[in-house]
């Protein structure tokens, strides 16, 4: 988690910073190659006549551009295409809420710990520091499996790690913003503390929580992908892009695509999400 | 003395999120939905069977009890028995962990060996070509599932070039050395993206120092100013990236163990899931955050040696 937490922290402070209001080409990318994904995921059923859970054992491990099966059969003869965009549907859809919840729930604890401080802060930054001493995927993989596998697991599993990453970026904002001018004044005229949070700061703040949202995203999906891979994720039947890779694995030498094309689409999903992040700090800038 | 002092002070931190981390661990099977015991026990349930695991588990006792009664046991190194092998999880991970080390030090040193040519090239050429390839590493790189990684170098260097195994840990030095390499390559590849975009950055807030300007101005070539002078302040802060960062390593290594049949602590852990095994993932998973923040404290440490404003804040 600690890894990626400040990705955009090392953009170069003497890059000159883009004049407000010209053509931002690296976020339009990104937004266009992601709303691309999430528009084939989310039209599955109009790309792709085929079942992605129908099995049909004579057509089992069919190259790429067979007859009816732009991109082959897997070994039980389902659609790999079919398979990939509904996988798209599960993986995209769960990536994406799950961040939902660490995200408010750590901007807030955040936006509250940095206004605060004191032994609140304390306590919050200890318990910060004791989940951030895991290892991400270990810690997820734990408790995905104490909480049973599934994606409801995936859910609570992200959302009690994830909080962390948000809280910390928050809290740092917090910290700088509260002695700017602006909020300094908003303070000398007695508003009530709420409304200083979250109409003054809040705003302010939560741009750099929304750009590591979008590596957070990423991340979010490798984990699902991960756990799927290791079979604690979506169950057997729905498709899903890490259980393809692990069904792929064993015809690596004679069906290698079978492995490979769903581990390009995280890939893909991957990189249009980082044109996005890195859009946005082209756009805001950094700290 | 000041060195002593910084080390004192940085070991009682440690007290809190030890602590912390044996909170979280014990609490693991307070999450296991419904009864623990009739959830572990599978179909083969017994009310004897129950009420023998309760007591085996301490299920009875109230819930701050079976806390003290488990950081008792962690301080004499107790991490519990495993259900299936009948014998301790401390034994069992040491039995285990000899790849996993091997792993992550061969894997550190692989992601080193990589980003830093990488990153030290793209911020002297800044703005060059190979400053803009490279720093397209991590848009590409970061989406990159480790395990999928690790089949792709299967396919590439075990299966089509048969260059190096496929799976397991060999047998001998040089068998251990042949079939760490594909392994290590993974967990490393894994984190160059982030390492490269970190180091490049802390290399350019050097070669923006006023010093690195004086040694231009004083008709340095660009490699002498960049190896002689901006490397070794650089080392400093690339120290720490690289201590924040190996906690995504070490995280790594669990599935890219499942890949490669690496029979580490990893592997135990995930074989353990299979089976339900609760002790061992509980233990594994401490062992896991143990490691982590051991590696935080040899580069608080590194880096205060290299550095004496650190000791002296």
């Amino acid at each position: 988690m600690t890894a990626i937490a400040f990705p955009g922290r090392t953009t170069d402070a003497a890059t000159p910073r883009r004049r407000r209001g010209a053509v931002n080409l690296t976020l339009i990318a990104g937004l266009t190659l992601f709303g691309l994904i999430a528009l084939a995921a989310i039209c599955a059923p109009l790309l792709t006549s085929a079942d992605p859970i129908a099995q049909d054992l004579l057509q089992a491990r069919l190259p790429p551009g067979s007859p009816g099966h732009l991109l082959g059969t897997d070994q039980l003869g389902r659609d790999v295409l079919s398979r990939l965009l509904y996988g798209g549907r599960t993986d995209l859809q769960v990536g994406v809420l799950a961040v939902v919840t660490p995200f408010v729930a750590g901007t807030v604890l955040g936006l509250l710990t940095g206004w605060i401080g004191g032994w609140f802060d304390l306590v919050v930054m200890r318990v910060v520091d004791v989940v951030v001493a895991f290892p991400f995927f270990v810690l997820v993989i734990a408790l995905v499996f104490a909480l049973g596998a599934g994606t409801g697991s995936i859910y609570v599993a992200i959302s009690m790690v994830g909080w962390v990453a948000y809280c910390r970026i928050v809290r740092g904002e917090v910290l700088r913003a509260k002695e700017q001018e602006y909020a300094l004044a908003a303070r000398a005229s007695g508003l009530p503390t709420w409304r200083i949070l979250f109409r003054h700061l809040l705003p302010n703040v939560v741009v750099q929580a929304v750009v590591f949202s979008m590596s957070d995203i990423v991340l979010t999906i490798l984990a699902i992908v991960t756990l799927s891979y290791l079979g604690l994720g979506v169950p057997p039947p729905t498709p899903d892009w890490g259980s393809m890779i692990q069904d792929g694995q064993q015809f690596l030498l004679t069906q290698w695509y079978i492995a490979t094309i769903p581990g390009l689409a995280v890939v893909l999903v991957g990189f249009a999400l980082a044109l996005v992040a890195d859009g946005l700090v082209e756009r805001f800038g950094q700290r | 003395m000041n060195q002593v002092l910084y080390i004192l002070r940085r070991l009682v931190t440690l007290i809190p999120v030890l602590l912390g981390i044996s909170v979280l661990v014990f609490f693991l099977i307070q999450l296991v939905p419904g009864d623990p015991a009739v959830t572990l026990l599978g179909s083969h349930v017994t009310d004897a069977g129950v009420a023998a695991l309760h007591q085996q588990l301490g299920l009875d006792q109230p819930l701050w009890r079976q806390y003290v009664t488990f950081l008792g046991r962690l301080l004499h190194g107790n991490l519990g028995e495993s259900y299936q092998y009948k014998s301790s999880v401390s034994a069992l991970v040491l039995q285990n962990v000899v790849p996993t080390v091997w792993l992550i030090v061969t894997g550190a040193l692989f992601a080193v060996l990589i980003s830093v040519p990488l990153a030290v090239w793209a911020a002297s050429r800044r703005g060059g070509a190979a400053d803009n390839a490279i720093r397209s590493i991590p848009l590409v790189g970061l989406g990159m599932p480790a395990f999928w990684l690790g089949i792709m170098l299967v396919l590439l260097l075990s299966l089509k070039a048969q260059l190096f195994p496929a799976s397991g840990f060999g047998t001998g030095f040089v068998g251990h050395v042949e079939s760490i390499i594909l392994p290590a390559l993974t967990v490393a590849l894994a984190l160059v993206p982030i390492l490269v975009r970190s180091l490049r950055a802390g290399l350019l807030d050097v070669l923006q120092s006023d010093y690195i300007t004086t040694a231009h101005s004083k008709g340095l070539g660009t490699p002498r100013v960049v190896l002689g002078h901006a490397l070794r302040n650089a080392a400093v802060s690339s120290i720490t990236v690289l201590g924040v960062n190996i906690a995504y390593l070490i995280g790594s290594t669990i599935v890219v163990e499942r890949v490669f049949a690496l029979n580490g602590i990893g592997y135990l852990m995930l074989t353990a899931i299979l089976n339900r095994d609760f002790p061992i993932v509980q233990g594994v998973t401490l062992v896991f955050a143990v490691m982590v923040v051991t590696v935080n404290l040899l580069t608080d440490l590194a880096h205060a040696a290299l550095d004496p404003r650190v000791r002296l804040a």
